[in-house]
């Protein structure tokens, strides 16, 4: 098996197990968004199969720096720099290709450029909060970014989130659709948030925490990030049903 | 005990949280300058093949209130039946049909609206036909995991009555909340994510 072509069989099926339910009630507003009755299952057809394709045509010069890319030129964001990297493999271990990553984030001080956000941290005029790119042949990405600072949110009296990136992520299926949120290794606030926690297995949690990569960290510029991705994997194509009779 | 499978979990999803215009539609958001637009604003062009229809609707919490601060994305088949994809093995799609839409909904009055067509039939599996239907995700503040469903047409009442996936639904009371109505070209699909008229997911 390579990576030449896309994939056409059906998605293994997701495990509801290892994904945060839709109901946890110590998130507060999960309590009247979450559908109480059972998801139907069936096995994928095209329509869950087949997704469009993103093309690096579609990427701008500064699109993966949200260091720069929303800065005045000659500018650039105030925070701590780091570069955050990784693959996004499928559930068999392969890269995937063409994935297409868009991440948005607080800036430094905790705040989104937001017309919802009240938090009395500043914004930085400077600082965007959203960047995107598209994993190469082998299921790479690597973006440039400020580290998010903390923020507290109406949940309980005194809930913080921890700093953290929202990824969201296109594989090839519409079916493999997934956003998700990245942490930074030993950060004493991922215990203690509800949203972590939504996730009832540390495991599955561990999966989401970045760790400091300083091999790779840029010298007196930056440090890196090393955040690798599993979307769902999909089967051979071999034995899919045929027509009716065959 | 059996070896284990050498194979890798999902990474866990996360919620998309109340900002998650900033990283998808950031030109809705007031971000301005860093994308040229939003991916997935406009689906057709002037030369797209097919019935031009709009999608319409809102998506209720379980008071019954519409969620403003969601985003749906919908994708879908061309005129002919075909996805315009990769991994479509049947033909080649119409090129001026990118079949994606992404749309978030309305700060003030949480309606999300599409300009799109009307799509084809796509084959189930097994060779029967299913009817013409649009696949739907959603994504918000709250929820944990997004939520897939797919909207019908109220005018296909033949074609609805022998698709596979609708004939397969135990409850078939609850078919109705995958029906978008039809009113001249515009179709309204609402969403309820709890209640009475709870609206099915699929886990696909
Ligand atoms: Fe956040």
């Amino acid at each position: 098996m390579d990576n030449e072509g896309p994939e056409t069989g059906a998605f293994f099926a997701r495990d509801r197990q290892w994904h945060p339910k839709a109901l946890v009630p110590e998130y507060k507003t999960s309590i009247l968004r979450s559908p109480q009755k059972a998801p139907i299952s069936f096995s994928n057809t095209a329509s869950e199969i087949t997704g469009p394709a993103f093309g690096h045509d579609i990427l701008g010069e500064l699109d993966n720096d949200l260091i720069h890319n929303f800065a005045e030129p000659g500018k650039s964001a105030l925070g701590q720099r780091i570069v955050v990297h990784g693959r996004i493999l499928d559930e068999n271990g392969r890269g995937v290709p063409g994935v297409l990553l868009e991440f948005w984030q607080a800036n430094a001080g905790g705040r989104y450029r937001h017309k919802n956000e009240g938090y009395l941290a500043p914004l930085d005029p400077n600082f965007g909060g959203c960047g995107r790119t598209i994993t190469d042949k082998t299921g790479y990405y690597v973006f440039r970014t400020v580290k998010p600072g903390a923020y507290p949110w109406p949940n309980g009296v005194n809930d913080w989130r921890p700093s953290h990136i929202h990824f969201s992520l296109f594989g090839s299926g519409f079916a493999q659709r997934l956003i998700t949120q990245m942490y930074f290794e030993n950060d004493p606030l991922i215990p203690l948030c509800p949203i972590v926690q939504t996730i009832n297995n540390a495991a599955a949690i561990k999966q989401l925490v970045a760790q400091l990569d300083m091999a790779n960290t840029i010298p007196m510029d930056a440090r890196a990030y090393k955040f690798d991705i599993v979307l769902r994997g999909q089967r051979s194509t071999m034995f899919e049903n045929k027509r009716q009779g065959n | 005990m059996a070896p284990p499978l050498d194979q890798l979990k999902e990474t866990p999803s996360q919620t998309a949280g109340p900002y998650v215009h900033i990283g998808c539609t950031p030109n809705f958001a007031n971000i301005a300058g860093v994308y040229p637009a939003d991916l997935g604003a406009s689906m057709v062009n002037e030369k797209t093949l097919g019935d031009r229809i709009d999608i319409e609707g809102k998506i209720f919490d379980g008071t019954g209130t519409p969620l403003k601060d969601a985003l749906v994305e919908i994708w879908q088949a061309d005129n002919n039946g075909l996805y315009n994809s990769p991994a479509e093995t049947r033909g080649d799609a119409d090129p001026n049909f990118t079949g994606w839409g992404r749309q978030p909904t309305d700060l003030e009055t949480g309606v999300y609206r599409f300009k799109t067509i009307k799509p084809g039939f796509v084959p189930f599996p097994d060779g029967r036909m299913q009817a013409p239907h649009i696949s739907f995700w959603i994504v918000a503040r709250g929820i944990n995991l997004g939520l897939n469903t797919r909207m019908y047409f109220s005018d296909e009442e033949t074609a609805n009555a022998q698709d596979p996936i609708l004939l397969r639904i135990e409850h078939q009371v609850r078919v109705e909340t995958l029906i978008g109505r039809r009113k001249g070209d515009i179709f309204t699909f609402d969403i309820h994510l709890q209640g009475e008229g709870e609206t099915i997911f699929f886990d696909i």
